[in-house]
């Protein structure tokens, strides 16, 4: 059997007792890594040379891990999955990272994502579209393609993620898997390539949520070089997920969970929504009180506007610094303006700049009351609505997604064509990112043979009352350490 | 002859042991590149973190400045392409600046004008480039260095009272000990705004701004050259021709040169900077830092004219430096006469200090050492000839003054032993004295002189004369 399919405790105890040893797990992922390259191309980066740590009183310490390819890495190459930075090698680590590594942990590649984590497909990476491992006909949604897939795929226990929108909680949905985004600015974002600094969160993806606790009880942490992060010392996810269950109250809303407020319902959407509510009936089995309440439709139908306005905004000027000035490839042309403009145009995906063209728009002197204003404007009472039931409920449960992955065929990402109530349903998560809460998606079925999950998400601080309550509901299924493996003759 | 309106952007380098948004040392230095952090290269990654020195230095000078604080604190981002802005944008105060209306006494020509402040605001400094034939080159050691940005209203109307304000606030900004102001290192930065219009008028004519000068002389020129250009323009019936531009100042030919219209201005895009978190600015913190501030340079003078009777001139050198303050008030501190003191600083000390090309903390007559110097005259010691003697020997030889106030060089002042030495001379001098009393008193010199031939000169000259007419008499 091979050890990288079990959860983090399980691989540790096995290090501690001689049965397997770091070198042999290493050498291990590796081979996987290659495979799974071949299957779903998820890497932009296999270290080949990666070297086995020693084991020490830490879960992480020998054993493997993934990075997503938008954190510094020192000495290894960091693309971010873009042209821009193909050929970047940062001379300092994350503060994840260092966290990570001081522990033992041991890096075995880099997973390849949506350029920048800009979109939900995993179809603008710089080196190609990445595959789902239940079926590689369809994608893995983004932007932590590459992680998701090489999880699900057991190459190692656990592979980092980042979330702007629901870059880590989706793709963990569809690969059947555990995806975990803490309260904002639990884990430091510095050496975190940015996207929308006011919405992204640096998180895990995982096959189970004590392991989800596990990775995060190292990243975590105050760090001076980010003044958004802060103290969370006095908080242990790991015990949390230990404890008899904390939770009391959950709700869910009714708009984006009644099969009736939907036109047109597909047989997937009907067995993803029936699906949930089994697993809200479980919850009661575990003896939560589950209500319904509701949210006015009008707001709900803001939010991925909401988002596009936000996100855009904040990304055409985080991006701003790369201009082949003082990294990535040095631009053509006669003058500093060309150069720049050659650089940009040549190592941006198309979606890319069409992002950057919104979110230029919406700054402008004559139209940013309009659009940017008027998106935070309704972002805050997106969070407030969340606030307010947090005083009610221990957390949120929703379905994550209209159902399983998506088929790569015909993905180009198309903004506002998609029905308003089915969109809300489709991104909903990205709340999550406005309010900072922490958020964590578990699997929780198949629709068609594929998997699908559902998301909890609690107030800021409350990661170990979420965490416990997932934990537990977890138990009440069958698909904790579920694992989509490879073997050599797919 | 139009009545000019002027409004000034004053940039101004902070003093503090690191950059405002970055752990790299804010220093100036000939090394290219020698202080810098990833964020200062703007890395993909790295992000600001505030320095509250700096916040706390803003905040002084937006107290000392008599501005109105904002509740909370918080940067906003100019976002702008250019090669030596690193991160594509500049981390700056828009919405919620450090400090807004605001207003500080200047004096020109004799006579008090209130100069309004529209806003004070912290940013960063961008890096520098050094053009060369065909290639150019990026220092990114002033890249993140703190800059306290200061806008004027639209309220000064010459170029000699912009060249007062900046030079009052040089000094302010030094008082408060929040910046050098060397101009020489391109620690303070000038955008001048220049219109005209008749006297009569109530509307202001189109301003033009002129960009990047980069000391005061320069000011004071490109203001003066912009009103000829700006008026000879509207005497000739051509006042359309004026238009709202950015210009700027070309040292060389002494002229304003065309840089951008209007139309062509930048929309800079301004949002809030999402990685630094708004933080309270408690009343509590204020008042520490109030506490903190000094007397001001107007304040002083004042002081020093009407508590010490100083003249307007002497009281005027003395503000002009921190340290000419500093070491005045440690001399009155000393228990030194007041106008004494000053006339030594004015003079000998800061002649001396002039001539050495070094700065006053440097000099090593130090306040003590010049008491010394000003006890040993008070007290008749030595002779005012002779302090300025010894004043130099000891600035020349670093030896303590009193050392060279030994018996051989220093004034006979004991009343006893003059009293003895004239005695002797007067019972040698009958006839001389007979002649005195006869009505030839110019012999009293003679008296004196003898005096002065027997104590090879080192007699008190007031005691002596004193000592000669008791006995004449």
């Amino acid at each position: 059997m091979s050890y990288l399919t079990c959860d983090i405790e399980t691989i540790h105890e096995a290090l501690k007792n001689g049965k397997v040893t770091s070198d042999e797990l290493v050498k291990e992922s590796l081979e996987k890594s290659i495979m799974v390259q071949e299957k779903c191309n998820a890497f932009v980066t296999i270290l080949e040379d990666a070297k086995a740590s020693e084991v020490t009183e830490s879960l992480l310490s020998g054993i493997p891990y993934g990075v997503k390819d938008n954190y510094s890495t020192k000495d290894v190459l960091s693309t971010g999955s873009s042209n821009t930075l193909s050929d970047y090698v940062p001379f300092f680590d994350a503060t994840a990272i260092k966290n990570l590594k001081d522990a033992g942990a041991v890096m075995v590649n880099k997973t390849a994502m949506d350029e920048f984590g800009m979109g939900g497909t995993g179809t603008t990476a710089h080196t190609g579209i990445i595959r789902n491992p239940w079926d590689t006909t369809k994608m893995c949604a983004g932007s932590s393609s590459g992680s998701a897939a090489a999880v699900a795929s057991g190459i190692y226990p656990y592979a980092l993620g980042s979330d702007t929108g629901d870059s880590i909680r989706k793709p963990a949905a569809y690969c059947g898997i555990v995806g975990y985004k803490p309260t904002y600015g639990m884990i430091s974002r510095y050496g975190l390539f940015p996207f929308a600094s006011s919405l992204d969160h640096c998180g895990v993806l995982t096959r189970s949520v004590q392991d989800a606790a596990i990775v995060v009880d190292v990243m975590k942490g105050k760090d001076n070089q980010d003044m958004t992060s802060w103290d969370s010392s006095n908080i242990h996810l790991k015990e949390a997920t230990e404890k008899e269950l904390l939770g009391k109250k959950v709700c869910y809303i009714k708009e984006l969970c009644d099969i009736h407020n939907f036109p047109n319902v597909t047989d997937e959407l009907k067995e993803h929504l029936e699906n949930f509510h089994h697993t809200l009936d479980l919850c009661k089995e575990m003896g939560l009180t589950v209500e319904e309440v509701s949210v006015d439709q009008t707001l709900l139908n803001a939010l991925a506007s909401v988002y596009v306005v936000i996100s855009c905004a904040e990304a055409t000027s985080n991006l701003s610094n790369l201009t082949g000035i003082i990294f990535g490839k040095r631009g053509k042309g006669k003058n500093w303006e060309e150069m720049m403009m050659d650089h940009r145009t040549k190592g941006f995906s198309p979606l890319i700049k069409r992002r950057f063209v919104i979110g230029s728009y919406v700054l402008q002197k004559e139209n940013q009351e309009r659009y940017f204003k008027n998106a935070q404007r309704v972002r805050r009472l997106l969070v407030d609505t969340w606030k307010e039931l947090y005083k009610q409920y221990d957390a949120v449960l929703l379905p994550v997604g209209i159902g399983p992955a998506k088929p790569l065929e015909g993905s180009k990402e198309v903004i506002g064509k998609m029905d308003e109530h089915l969109q809300a349903l489709d991104e909903h998560l990205q709340i999550g990112n406005f309010g900072g809460f922490p958020s964590i998606t578990i699997p929780n079925g198949f629709v068609n043979g594929l998997p699908v999950g559902i998301n909890l998400t609690s107030n800021c601080y409350q990661d170990g009352l979420l965490l416990n309550i997932a934990s537990h509901l977890e138990s009440k299924m069958n698909y904790k350490n579920q694992v989509c493996e490879v073997s050599k003759n797919v | 002859m139009y009545k000019a309106v002027i409004g000034l952007e004053m940039h101004c380098e902070l003093k503090s042991n690191s950059k405002v948004f970055s752990s790299a040392k804010n220093s100036y230095s000939q090394i290219p590149n020698e202080f810098v952090r990833p964020v200062d290269m703007a890395f993909p990654g790295t992000l600001p973190v505030v320095n509250k020195k700096c916040v706390k230095d803003a905040l002084k000078m937006s107290l000392a400045l008599e501005c109105t604080q904002p509740e909370y604190m918080y940067f906003d981002r100019k976002n702008y392409y250019y090669p030596d802005l690193p991160k594509g944008y500049q981390i700056t105060q828009m919405e919620s600046p450090v400090g807004v209306n605001g207003c500080i006494k200047i004096e020109c020509h004799g006579k008090e004008i209130p100069v309004y402040i529209h806003d004070i605001h912290l940013e960063e400094d961008a890096a520098s480039l050094d053009h060369y034939f065909d290639t150019s080159c990026i220092d990114y050691n002033r890249a993140g260095v703190p800059l306290l940005e200061l806008v004027t209203e639209p309220c000064l109307s010459s170029a000699d009272e912009a060249v007062a304000f900046l030079e009052t606030m040089r000094s302010i900004y030094q008082f408060c000990d929040v910046a050098e102001g060397d101009t020489k290192k391109g620690q303070i930065r000038c955008d001048v705004n220049v219109s005209i219009m008749e006297e009569d008028d109530t509307e202001f004519g189109t301003r033009v701004e002129i960009k990047n000068v980069n000391s005061f002389g320069g000011v004071h020129d490109a203001i003066l050259y912009e009103i000829k250009r700006q008026s000879e323009l509207k005497k000739s019936g051509r006042y359309n021709e004026v238009e709202q531009e950015t210009r700027r100042w070309d040292e060389e030919s002494q002229s304003t040169i065309h840089m951008r219209s209007k139309v062509d201005a930048i929309d800079y895009k301004y949002f809030v900077d999402p990685n630094i978190p708004k933080f309270k600015i408690t009343k509590e913190w204020l008042e520490e830092i109030k506490k903190e501030i000094p007397e001001l340079p107007l304040e002083c003078k004042h002081k020093y004219m009407e508590k010490y009777g100083l003249s307007e001139y002497d009281a005027g050198v003395i503000i002009k430096d921190k340290s000419y303050v500093d070491y005045y008030e440690e001399c009155l501190s000393l228990g030194m006469d007041a106008k004494v003191t000053s006339n030594w600083l004015t003079t000998q000390v800061l002649g001396e200090v002039n001539h050495e090309e070094i700065s006053l903390k440097e000099f090593f007559i130090t306040p003590s050492r010049l008491k010394q110097i000003v006890d040993a005259i008070s007290k008749n010691t030595i002779s005012s000839k002779q302090a300025k003697e010894i004043f130099m020997k000891s600035c020349e030889e670093k030896k303590e003054p009193s050392s060279y106030m030994t018996s051989e060089n220093t004034q006979m002042s004991n009343e006893e032993e003059l009293n003895t030495i004239i005695k002797g001379i007067l019972d040698r001098s009958a006839p001389q004295i007979e002649q005195y009393k006869n009505g030839k008193t110019n012999l009293f010199d003679y008296f004196v002189g003898q005096v002065m031939k027997e104590t090879r000169g080192k007699a008190n000259p007031v005691l002596t004369k004193e000592i000669i007419s008791k006995y004449l008499n």
